[in-house]
């Protein structure tokens, strides 16, 4: 396959993945939503639960996406060196999202900035957004995508705290914005948090530990135990769906974390609504492909 | 229960014994209204192009696909409730100038959206986000476009709808908000629950 065929394969996939994502839930999200709803005692909240499940059977039957606002596309790369697409990835990716804006149909999420119009088109000045990561002596490419739609993208908030407001300031930043923002972000929502030096690296990791499944823990026993506490104690609270009150509030708090500066905690919080639209996507140096989030995904 | 429809146009008295926290459905028509069309009426003082006197909208800018082989013609993909917190600058002043009765949206709305609707007799009613195929559901067809000029989303869409819904009273009449009440008990569990998460945080020693 010369390289034009190659672009044009891979963009075809990512075009009909980008789409079917839009319509599907991943595996770890649908099973969390059947576990929550299971257990709910509250009369509204179950009726709720009911609704969200009506919906994705009617979006998968009607072969339409589950929520109107379809996000801005954002898409973390982790691409090997000698993977033979790694320069035109990027560009290809914006193609496969205009694509699947006519095909799917998306919804036109691309509003210039300053100018205020909308391009019509759902790709504009960085838009999709691409996050990258270059991985030596690999052939392969590893590809989230993520719809980021503009109830749960409300909520994203980074800050750096002093030293002294420790651990507790991290927890109080976070439980903060789950009863000003949280309930109308469509709860219950997947929470992720990036602890780091400045904003804009807690910020990343917060969005990065939206990718993580749910139910998976951070390596670090003590960010572990920090994402049990804060999954209870958010699930304390009883949001419930909408925000309408329920025996839980959350899927699941995932935190990511580097190394910081020894003056500064810099601290982000993400959140991701019930219909967390995430899909993962790993190719090969050939363009066979592998869903992992989807395991009856078929493009 | 009986199932509560308000029909469109809707009159103050189909209001009165509505409360918060009540489920009700809709059927006639619901015009999708955001963040710039708002600000057009208020701030730009720019007439709206629809007639929303005893009528409905709805915080949503839906996805829509054009019909093929009628000319100006859409069919609604996918239609759900933004958050409805974007519009609470504008809301009562929106209410007072159009006159309209049923505003569906996302989350709780506050202190100028309750005395708007308690003065001018309107409800702020919540469907379940993220269901948007369940709301396209219950779309008859597309019956006006205007200030197509925002594009897909801030297009007003007006939609003849049937039991559209479950729609959750969160504003009635009399004043009572549902996620203001809620927000006081869920600001009170959070602090008591903050204590004990910090019990086990003090990892700086």
């Amino acid at each position: 396959m010369d390289k034009q065929a190659q672009v044009a394969k891979m963009t075809d996939i990512m075009a009909k993945f980008v789409g079917y994502s839009s319509k599907v839930l991943p595996d770890d999200v649908k099973a969390k939503l059947q576990e929550l709803a299971a257990k709910e005692t509250q009369p509204m909240a179950k009726l709720l639960y009911e609704t969200y499940a009506r919906n994705m059977k009617l979006a998968k039957e009607l072969d339409r996406p589950s929520c109107q606002d379809t996000g801005v596309l954002q898409f973390f790369v982790k691409c090997g060196t000698d993977f033979p697409l790694l320069g035109e990835v990027e560009k290809l990716l914006k193609e496969a999202v205009k694509i699947a804006t006519v095909n799917t149909p998306l919804r036109h999420n691309s509003v210039e900035t300053f100018d205020e119009y909308n391009t019509g088109t759902n790709v504009g000045k960085g838009t999709p957004t691409v996050f990258w990561e270059i991985v030596p002596d690999n052939d392969q490419c590893d590809i989230y995508t993520y719809m980021a739609g503009g109830g749960c993208t409300l909520p994203g908030q980074a800050m750096v705290l002093m030293p002294g407001e420790g651990y507790e300031g991290v927890a109080k930043f976070v439980m903060d914005r789950m009863t000003s923002y949280g309930l109308n972000a469509c709860p219950p929502l997947l929470v992720g948090v990036g602890v780091a030096t400045s904003v804009e690296t807690a910020a990343l990791l917060s969005k990065k530990a939206l990718m993580r499944p749910i139910g998976s823990h951070n390596p670090n026993p003590r960010a572990a135990s920090m994402e049990k506490l804060l999954e209870d104690g958010i699930n304390a609270i009883g949001l419930g769906p909408q925000g309408l009150r329920g025996d839980s509030s959350v899927m699941g708090v995932n935190i990511e974390n580097t190394a910081r500066h020894p003056s500064a905690i810099g601290v982000a919080v993400n959140v991701g609504c019930w219909n967390h639209r995430r899909g993962h996507i790993i190719f090969d140096k050939d363009l066979s492909y592998t869903i992992t989030t989807h395991k009856e995904a078929k493009l | 229960m009986a199932k509560v429809v308000l029909h469109t146009p809707i009159k103050d008295e189909d209001l009165e014994n509505i409360k918060a926290g009540d489920i009700i459905y809709l059927t006639g028509h619901i015009t999708t209204c955001r963040d710039v069309a708002h600000r057009r009426l208020i701030e730009e003082k720019r007439p709206l192009p629809v007639d929303l006197k005893g009528g409905a909208i709805f915080h949503a800018g839906p996805i829509v696909r054009p019909i093929k082989g009628q000319k100006d013609k859409y069919e609604m993909v996918s239609v759900g409730p933004t958050t409805s917190m974007r519009m609470e600058k504008f809301e009562k002043e929106f209410i007072k100038q159009t006159g309209v009765k049923l505003i569906v949206g996302k989350g709780g709305m506050g202190k100028g959206t309750m005395e708007g609707c308690q003065q001018y007799k309107a409800l702020h009613c919540v469907f379940p986000a993220g269901c948007a195929v369940v709301a396209a559901a219950t779309v008859e067809k597309i019956v006006d476009a205007q200030w197509m000029d925002l594009g897909m989303p801030e297009t007003l869409w007006t939609s003849k709808v049937t039991e559209f819904g479950p729609l959750i009273v969160s504003i009635d009449t009399h004043g009572n908000n549902l996620f203001e009440q809620y927000k006081v008990g869920y600001n009170k569990i959070k602090d008591k629950e903050l204590v004990e998460i910090d019990k086990h945080l003090s990892f700086i020693k």
